[in-house]
């Protein structure tokens, strides 16, 4: 099978990647946001213990 | 309680005490990465590369290996948080309240993608991206509790008051997990019946499609464990702000 036979996927490309790739954001978005909101929280934090 | 092995009770009762729970997440989480890593690369090139494709669908029902784990962990997800929700309403244990709201943005997740990729699925095999039957109906309420859910707990300002009320919610919208898992039967369907947990005890499927397919559920599952434990670690240091060892963590300088 070759890479574009792959990535074809027998004609159905565009519905198999678009599955995978808003998987992908999804799931990804899910832990980022939260490691972000806690990082800054954390970051605030310890601004106000300084003052 | 007698029948509970000590050691589990004493583990129970360490991981409802916050600044535990707090060290142990950070602990297991690059054991938990790892073992994801490893069950995700495992099952998709299991199922997009070495699974033959569908001799009806062809390439199509590769979307199977994301679809249904996803739609899967959308009811496992939400029977989480109604035992959470119970827990959180009998014993007023802080961290039952917080993997319940937790799990709310992860379940949604889950419920939007197994929709999205069912629509991707249906309309070159059904040929519509959508019909009002009674699977994809109940899942796509199944959507709005979880969005209802996070919506009633972002709306109360008194954290405490709020998790008893999203649990009580939690707890009513059970009805309908029975509902989305048998409609393909009660119901006539463009949803095809159960393929892997059939009546005869048998999968309907190759094992070389099957396997990948098993892989990804495992995958999927060791996902929301980590995706929840990011959540509730988060939601931890900002409901226990003034507490003695959250100020402590930000005293040390804690980064994360």
């Amino acid at each position: 099978m070759s890479v574009q036979e792959f990535f074809a996927m027998g004609g159905y490309g565009f519905y198999v990647w678009t599955s995978y790739g808003l998987t992908l954001v999804v799931l990804a978005a899910n832990v980022v946001i939260p490691i972000r909101q806690r990082r800054q929280f954390l970051r605030q934090q310890a601004l106000k213990q300084k003052r | 309680m007698f029948l509970i092995p000590d050691a589990v009770v004493r583990f129970y009762h360490r991981m409802a005490s916050p600044p535990h729970f707090y060290t142990f997440t950070e602990q297991c989480m690059p054991w938990l990465v790892g073992v994801f890593v490893i069950l995700v690369s495992a099952g998709l090139v299991g199922g997009l590369y070495l699974a033959p494709a569908d001799y009806q669908q062809g390439d199509s029902y590769r979307i199977i290996y994301i679809h249904v784990p996803s739609a899967w962990m959308s009811l496992f997800i939400y029977i989480v948080m109604a035992v959470a929700g119970a827990i959180g309403l009998v014993w007023r244990i802080k961290l039952a309240e917080v993997v319940l709201v937790s799990s709310a943005p992860i379940g949604a997740a889950f419920t939007f993608i197994a929709l999205v990729t069912g629509s991707l699925w249906g309309k070159p095999m059904w040929g519509t991206w959508w019909v009002w039957d009674a699977r994809l109906t109940s899942e796509l309420v199944l959507l709005f509790l979880y969005l209802g859910v996070m919506g009633l707990y972002g709306a109360m300002d008194d954290k405490r008051v709020a998790s008893k009320a999203v649990a009580i919610l939690a707890l009513v919208g059970v009805v309908n997990i029975p509902i989305i898992h048998y409609s393909v039967e009660w119901w006539s369907s463009l949803h095809q019946g159960p393929t892997v947990i059939t009546k005869t005890g048998k999968p309907a499927m190759h094992s070389s499609m099957l396997i990948p397919l098993l892989l990804m559920a495992l995958a999927f599952k060791v996902y929301y464990v980590i995706a929840l434990m990011q959540r509730a670690r988060t939601e931890l240091l900002s409901r226990e702000r003034n507490s003695q060892w959250v100020k402590n963590k930000i005293a040390m300088g804690a980064k994360l």
